[in-house]
Order: C-alpha cells, then structure tokens, then sequence
C-alpha cells in the first residue's frame, strides 16, 4: 500500500507537493495493475488530471482546497457523478450519464479529493464477492486467484493495491466491512442517515449507507468527515451535525467497556473459521491488555439477522429496480408493446442474483404473505434493535469478527447462493439496527490472508468506535 | 362548473342506486410533492422535470410541507381526524410514472372518517383522504386512443409528482343528482379553502365512480365496476346512470355484471370494459423507505381550524336562516355571493328579492352596487315604486356605475304609475278582448299573463306587474 490520505492532502495544501504528481503517480501504479485487478469499471484518468490542475491552482493562488487536497479517491460505481456513466456493474443501465452529483460526490469535491474511477461492484451491489458484475470480477490485489469480497470489492481493491488511498462504497448488509476484511483495509458503514444517500442508486433504501475505505484508521475516519453531515436532498438523514472523530483516534480505551458478542464469535453461528475466532479472540485481549474492560455479552436476535436480511433487502430491491423497464433510460429491447418491451429489457439487462432477489422480494411483499415474510422479518429488525440497546446499557462499544472466513477462490461459491450469504452474517446486523461498524485489519489466518475485526457502536456512536479502532491498530504496530 | 338543475332520471322501478366516489384533486402548491419543480398545468412538456420527479436512479423524494398542510386543512373541512401517518409504496409498471411505483399513503392515511352534507340534506361518509402523487401524463397515438393498440406513446412528465388527495367516499350514494351534489360540494369546499383549483376540465379533478344497484330495500352491496374518464359532473350524472341500467339488464336477463374498470366514452355515451379486477394486480404495498412517517399534532390540528373559512355549508344555512330559498342559496354560494347576499338582507333588503336579483340578473356578481344600494332597489320594488322590469333597468345601471338607485330610477324618468290610470287602461283593455276576459273570469289564469304583457306594452313597462295582478283579482272578487 502506498502512502496515506492525510500525509499526501498535508503536502498538497502545503505546496510541497502537486495535486498532478499525486494524480500521475497513482494513475501509474494503476497502469501497471489494473489488468489483472479489474477494481474499476471506468478510470477517470482525464478528469482527475484536469481536477489535479485546478486543485495546484487553488494552492499557488493561496487558496486551500480543503482537508483531502488532492487526495485521489476510487468511487463506487453505483454512485452519481454528473456526466460519468453510472453502471452499478450491470447491463441494464447502458452508458447511463446521471445529469447530477451525488451529495458525496459534491462534499468530496468540495474537500479537494479527486474522483479517479469508478469501481467494480456485485451487479446492483447484490453480493459478496464482485463476482456478480456485468464486467467481469474484481480479483484480490493481494491473490489475483481470490475474491476481494465484495459488493464493494472494487474499491477495496483499490484501496489494497495503491490505487487510490481512499475509496468510498456503499454497505447494505456488509458490502463495505467484509470486503475491507478480505483485502487488509479499513472500511466503515456509518450510522444510517449519517451520510447522504442522495445519488447513491439504491439497493435497499432502509440499509443502503455509503461509508469509506482506507489503508487505517485515521485516514477513514478524515473521510467520514468529509462525507457525514445533514443532507437536505435525503428525508432520512440525520439533522444533527455528525460526529467529529479525528480528534478521538488517540485516547486510547482506558475504562471503556467492550463486549465481545458472543453468537458472531464461534458460539451460536455455524462457520467462523478458527482462525477468525482466534484472531477475534486476540484483538479483545488486546484491548483489555490497552486497559479497556472486556467482556462476552450476548445479543440473542444477532442470529435472526441473515433470515430477515434476505426478505427484507430484496423487497425493498424488487420496488427499486422497478424503474430499470427500458423506457427512459438505459438498455432497451424492442417488444410487441410496452409490456413486451418493459419484460424484454429486464430478462437481457438483470444479471441472475438481481433477478433471484427481484423474486425473492416480490414474493416476500405479496398479498397473502406479506405478513408471514416481509412483515416478521420487520420484527425480527425490531428485536435485533432491542438487543443491542441492551447490549449497549452497560457497553461501550462491541466487538466481533467482520466476516466468517478469510478471502476465498473466485468461483467457489458461486454455484450456491446461500454460501455466499453467509459472508454477510456478522455484518448484517448492523445494518439491521442502522449502527455504524468499522472492520480494522487484524493480522492474518492460517493462510497468510487478512482476518478482520468489527468494532460496533451504537446509533451515532462514530466517535467511540473510531476512538478503539485506533486503539486496536495500534495494538498491531 | 355550475350546479345543474336537472330531471333525475329514474332508474327501472325496484332497484336502487349504490355509489362511492373517488376523487382526485390536485393540490395547488407552488411546487411538487417531492422535488422542487414548478407545478403548473399547461406548460410545455417535460418542461417542470428534474432527476427526482423523473425517478432518476440515486434520486430521492423530500416531502413538500404546504402539501401536506393543504391535506391536513382538507381533512378538518371534511371533519375528518387528522392523524399521524406513513407513506407507502404502490408498485405496479406504467410508463408514466417514472419510478414504476407510486408514493402515496396505505394503512395509515393523514385524514380518515370523515363525511361531507349535501346541499339535499343526505350526508356521505368520507373514509379517507390521503396524500400522493400523480403520475405523468401519456397520450396514446394511433388505435383506439388507448394503450394496448397504440402505435406509440407520449408522456409528458410535467404532472408527475403533482401533489394529489385521493378522497374515497363510502358507498353513501343513492341517487344521481346526489352524485352529482357530492363532487360539487367537494369541489366548493376546495375552492372555499383554496387548497386545490378543482377543475374537472383540466383534470385538477379527476372522479372515479364505483357503481352498482341492489333492489330497493336491501342492504347488500352487490358487484360494483369501478368508471373512470368522467370529465364534468353532467358526465357523471350520465355514467353513472348508464352503469346502473347495464347492471340492472344483466341482472334482468339471469346475468351478472362482473368487477371491472371500465372506461366512460362521452361522445358515445357509453362506458366500455378495462381492466378486470379479478386479474388485477398485487400492488404489494409496504412503507416507503425513503421518507419518514408524519407527524399531526395537536397545535397544527388547532391552527387549521382556528384559520378555517366559513366552509359552504355553513354560509349556505346562513342565507336560509335570512329567509333565502335553498336552491337560491346553492347557487349564491357556489358563485361566491353570499357574502354579498348576507350583508344586503342585513341592512334591510328583502330576503327573496335580494336572492332573486343576485340570482338572475347579477350572474357575474355586484360589480359596483353596494349592499345599501341593493337593499335600497329592493325596497323601492317592493313598495311599488319601481317595477320589477324597471327595478332590472336600474341594477343592471348601478351595477355597471353605481349610484343611488332612486337618482338613477328619477334619471329613467321611472315613477310609479298611480293605480287609477292602471284602472283606465284595464277598463280599455278589457272592452277591447272581450273574450279572453271571459276566459280569465272563468278561471282560465294563463290569460291573465296576456293581460299584464298588454298592460306593460302600453305603459311601456312602468306598470308594475305585481299592482296590475292585484287589480285583476280585485276585479274577479268585485
Ligand atoms: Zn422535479
């Protein structure tokens, strides 16, 4: 991995190193890569330089171009950026050009970061591996014959290869967190309404949060101030200024109180690989050796979480991806007539595990089994918030692995869906409750590859959270 | 759209008539429901279009909170209760509405139990009235004008995410000028408190009918069809009847109509079959994610009221407690003149003169009579001094300049005739058409009008009508 955010932005609004030369050395290393990686759908190669200009010209002319000058950032490709083709990895949406920036995208330009792609990700952000892309999967930089996790397994790669030292992604039910895990980064799901989902194109609105990715700790959390704050374009984002974290990252966790969940740790879900567990069970001791207090603590529903995930975020998937029906935008295939043409367009644009959930989320709204599918799965998302506020009574913080095993083949899930759900069981849950969790690299498995470990806090509870995951990286150096 | 006086027409002896209607009003916000965009009618299309109203992928909807305070006023003047509520997803594909589900309220609308007071005195439940929005606008070309054998298809988004309220009565309705009375006492009340411009012709009101007949005695709901395209109330008055007699001669003949949409054709005067429901869709409601659930409190609920106008109703029963006719009423205060009406009868007028002149000859209102100058005409009139042919003279001059009614009657060189110069042409008349006052001796009244013209012809219309009546039957009584 190359150098950080922080240190380049620093030199950057300083003068003593131009936005260009960020740029160029950044694009070089994605030259020399990128064929075998395949993180991005489209490399802005262009555009960033172009940017870079502008930001060298705001710094010779005394300006500052704000707190990630000159910084590149790999942008996830199910995010508006006005004039950029917007894919989401799927056929569908053709060369799409949203007239339009995302809020993010508006608040990382106004930060002086600098777009340099758009990433790969799991069609419609629908998976766990960057395999179900319309493209072609990302592969792991750090095993060109793994997965990088996904659905945001571009950006994570090209955080892990040195592609850009920052990335944002979206997380639905994991798709930042695990693919941070198995490519060695640092990646974080904010609280939900946090950070604007205004041009994120939606997966599943209740879920859906854009969150960043970066090489540690500190440059993730200088990311989430730049992407977190009030967005009046988005009715669930949270009115109150979000949270400054930077400041946090060295108090250490003296007296803070951390709760190993224990059903995400080996003891109430099938298949946390031992090594996972081990590396889990190490980072806890860490954190009590830093003078944190430790504990297991349970959170019954947490185990409920996959069922509910998998009725829920298709539903609300089958009604967004209504609008993809060859009309206005888009791929089309000519029909006898509208309807024809709505079907025509949807069987040859959607990819199988977007159909698959399309299905599975009409059926779970239908009348007549409503109540039994999507209307429990909303108790069980109650429950699960329940658990946590009891969990949180006497707890700062929780800790549990980011995902059950390490990186694995490409290929070798692909068969069986349900396998690969279960990549997002110790993510999901957050997204359930609308928490913020964090994945910090935490060593390696049995296999040489990267485990990670999630830090949970509760809603709004950005500032704890980074405040130990700072403390757990440096439990590492 | 005024109120009509119509014949009811009567439905075949022994059935009766089962109507609910849904209404769709747009509200008259400057903006749309969700985005910023102009909401105008008659704009060039796709003109008022932006990535949200358009559902553009990555768009998201922010609730416009005149919107929703135009509902919450509409709900208080159906006496609805104003409550919390939750707006839901209904997703069914139709190329004008860009996100292929519509955003619009489910289990938990803003304004429920309400009900509405016809002008007749019947009352009609209203169960909701929910916010939504609409969808664009798609003209058909080719075929039959209709999606299924167009060649293409335009759509202009302009009226996509116009604010709506849906307002669903309860199957109150058992007559057709009730029917009729209901969706134009709605539409006063919009008006009155000016949430929404209801014109039917432009389709900022839109009403569906669910109509079905059941014998006369019963209280089932039998099978009902759901007509839609209704464009004016005389229309309604026709669909409706129309739907009723088609189900009464399938009953009749061992049939049954079966549940659908169907579709009223004005120019032919006939409705032709939709959408069935037994096939219809599974709209596969749930919460939409994107806005957060409403609250209605108590001071908000308060304010509406506080700053309630007087709603028609009400101003209605005030011109008849003043001794105006309730059909006079009706119409006063669909034109906005009861105030007018109220104020002239207040400061002297006779009731029923006031009515009648503001009725029929001020159909555009007062123009630049006062309500003293009105009572002041009135009274002349009704003492004899003027006529009414000369009273109408005099108004329509003081309507259209003002004045004092007695300097513009004396202008006119309009004075009472005294009644023994009446006498003397009476006597001439008569000797004159012997005949026809035999008639009118033996009872035949409808020559007195032939009598009365002759008499207005020959004082050039001074007499005044009401002195030569009373002299007639003096004569009969001598
Ligand atoms: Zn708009």
């Amino acid at each position: 991995m190359a150098e950080r955010a922080i240190g380049l932005a620093t030199a950057v609004r300083a003068g003593d190193r131009s936005a260009r030369s960020v740029v160029e050395s950044h694009l070089a290393v994605i030259a020399e890569r990128e064929p075998d990686v395949h993180a991005f759908n489209l490399v802005l190669a262009d555009r960033s330089l172009a940017r870079a200009d502008e930001i060298d010209a705001i710094v010779a002319a005394g300006g500052d171009p704000g707190p990630l000058a000159g910084v590149p950032i790999a942008v996830k490709d199910n995010t508006c950026m006005r004039g950029v083709p917007t894919t989401c990895s799927s056929k569908i949406l053709g060369q799409w050009r949203p007239p339009y920036d995302a809020t993010v995208v508006q608040r990382l330009h106004e930060a002086g970061a600098i777009a340099i792609g758009k990433t790969n990700l799991d069609e419609f952000a629908m998976g766990s591996s960057t395999e179900n892309s319309a493209f072609g999967p990302t592969r792991n930089p750090l095993d060109l014959d793994l997965v990088p996790g996904g659905s945001s397994g571009g950006s994570a790669a090209a955080v892990a290869a040195g592609f850009a030292p920052l990335a944002i992604g979206s997380d639905t039910g994991g798709s930042i967190r695990q693919p941070a895990a198995f490519c060695g980064v640092v990646g974080m799901k904010p609280t939900y309404g946090a950070v604007s989902r205004y041009g994120l194109i939606a997966f599943a609105s209740s879920l859906d949060q854009i969150g960043p990715f970066a090489a540690d700790v500190a440059d993730a959390a200088a990311l989430f101030e730049v992407l977190a704050g009030h967005d009046p374009l988005d009715s669930t984002s949270i009115a109150e200024p979000a949270a400054q974290v930077s400041g946090v990252l060295d108090r250490g966790v003296e007296g803070l109180r951390v709760g190993v969940i224990s059903e995400l740790s080996g003891a109430g879900i099938d298949g946390i690989a031992a090594d996972v567990q081990d590396r889990t069970r190490t980072a806890a001791d860490a954190l009590g050796a830093a003078g944190a207090l430790v504990d297991e603590v349970s959170v019954p529903s947490t185990v409920f979480g996959l069922s509910a995930y998998y009725l829920i975020a298709p539903a609300e998937a089958s009604s967004n991806l209504s609008r993809y029906d060859g009309g206005r935008y888009g791929l089309r295939v000519d029909g006898a007539n509208n309807e024809a043409m709505n079907v025509a367009s949807r069987s040859a644009g959607f990819g199988d595990e977007v159909k698959r959930r399309i299905m599975l989320g009409t059926y779970a709204l239908s009348a007549g089994y409503y109540d039994a599918y999507y209307g429990k799965a909303q108790k069980v998302r109650t429950l699960i918030r329940d658990d946590f506020a009891a969990a949180y009574e006497n707890h700062d913080v929780l800790l549990s692995p980011t995902a059950p095993t390490t990186a694995f083949p490409l290929g070798d899930r692909t068969a069986d869906p349900m396998t690969m759900y279960v990549n997002d069981v110790c993510t999901i849950p957050s997204n359930l409750a609308g928490h913020p969790a964090i994945s910090v690299p935490y060593g390696v498995g049995a296999s040489g590859l990267p485990i990670g470990v999630q830090v949970l806090a509760p809603t709004r509870g950005e500032a704890v959270m980074f405040q130990v995951a700072a403390a757990l990286e440096r439990t590492m150096a | 759209m005024t109120r009509e006086a119509v014949v009811e027409p009567v439905l075949p002896e022994g059935w009766e008539l089962v109507v609910g209607c849904e209404v769709h009003c747009e509200l008259a916000t400057a903006t749309k429901l969700f985005c910023g965009c102009r909401n105008g009618f008659g704009d060039e299309p796709n003109r008022n279009t932006c990535p949200v109203c358009l559902g553009l992928p990555g768009s998201l909807p922010v609730l416009n909170e005149a919107a929703v305070a135009f509902a919450m006023q509409l709900g208080r003047a159906l006496g609805s209760t104003v409550r919390g509520s939750v707006f839901a997803r209904k997703n069914y594909f139709y190329p004008d509405m860009p996100k292929d589900y519509q955003i619009t309220q489910y289990d938990q609308p803003t304004n429920v139990d309400g009900f509405l007071e016809l002008p007749t005195g019947a009352r009609v439940t209203i169960e909701r009235a929910h916010i939504e929005e609409d969808t664009g606008k798609s003209t058909h070309v080719g075929g039959s004008g209709r999606i299924h054998d167009a060649s293409y298809s335009l759509v202009d988004y302009n009226r996509a995410g116009v604010p709506l309220v849906e307002i669903v009565s309860a199957p109150d309705i058992h007559t057709i000028d009730d029917a009729k009375a209901y969706v134009a006492e709605l539409r006063a009340i919009l008006v009155t408190i000016g949430v929404s411009d209801a014109k039917m012709e432009e389709g900022s009101m839109r009403v569906d009918a669910n109509v079905s007949v059941r014998p006369a005695g019963s209280d089932e709901l039998r099978t009902r069809c759901e007509v839609k395209n209704i464009n004016s109330i005389r229309s309604l008055g026709r669909a409706i009847e129309y739907e009723a007699r088609r189900h009464i001669d399938l009953y009749n003949s061992g049939q049954a109509p079966r549940q659908e949409t169907r579709h009223w054709d004005e120019a032919n005067g006939r409705s032709t079959s939709g959408r069935s429901k037994e096939d219809s869709e599974d709209y596969r409601y749930f919460e939409e994610p994107d806005l957060l659930p409403l609250d209605a409190t108590a001071d908000e609920i308060a304010a509406i009221d506080d700053a309630m106008p007087p709603l028609p109703a009400g101003r209605r029963r005030l011109l008849t407690d003043a001794g105006v006719d309730a059909a006079s009423a009706v119409i006063l205060v669909d034109r906005g003149h009861d105030h007018f009406a109220a104020e002239t009868i207040r400061v002297g007028g006779e009731a029923a003169l006031v009515a009648r002149h503001l009725v029929h000859n001020l159909p555009d209102g007062p123009g630049e009579v006062d309500p003293a100058a009105l009572a002041a005409l009135v009274e002349m009139e009704s003492t004899g001094a003027l006529s009414s042919t000369q009273a109408k003279t005099v108004l329509a001059e003081l309507a259209a300049s003002g004045g004092e009614p007695s300097a513009v009657a004396a202008a006119h060189g309009f004075e009472a005739m005294d009644t023994g110069e009446l006498e003397g042409i009476l006597d001439d008349l008569i000797a004159a058409h012997p005949d026809e006052w035999t008639r009118f001796v033996e009872g035949d009244r409808k020559v007195q009008g032939f009598f009365v013209g002759q008499i207005m012809a020959a004082t050039k219309g001074q007499a005044d009508g009401k002195v030569v009546n009373q002299l007639m039957q003096a004569r009969l009584a001598g």
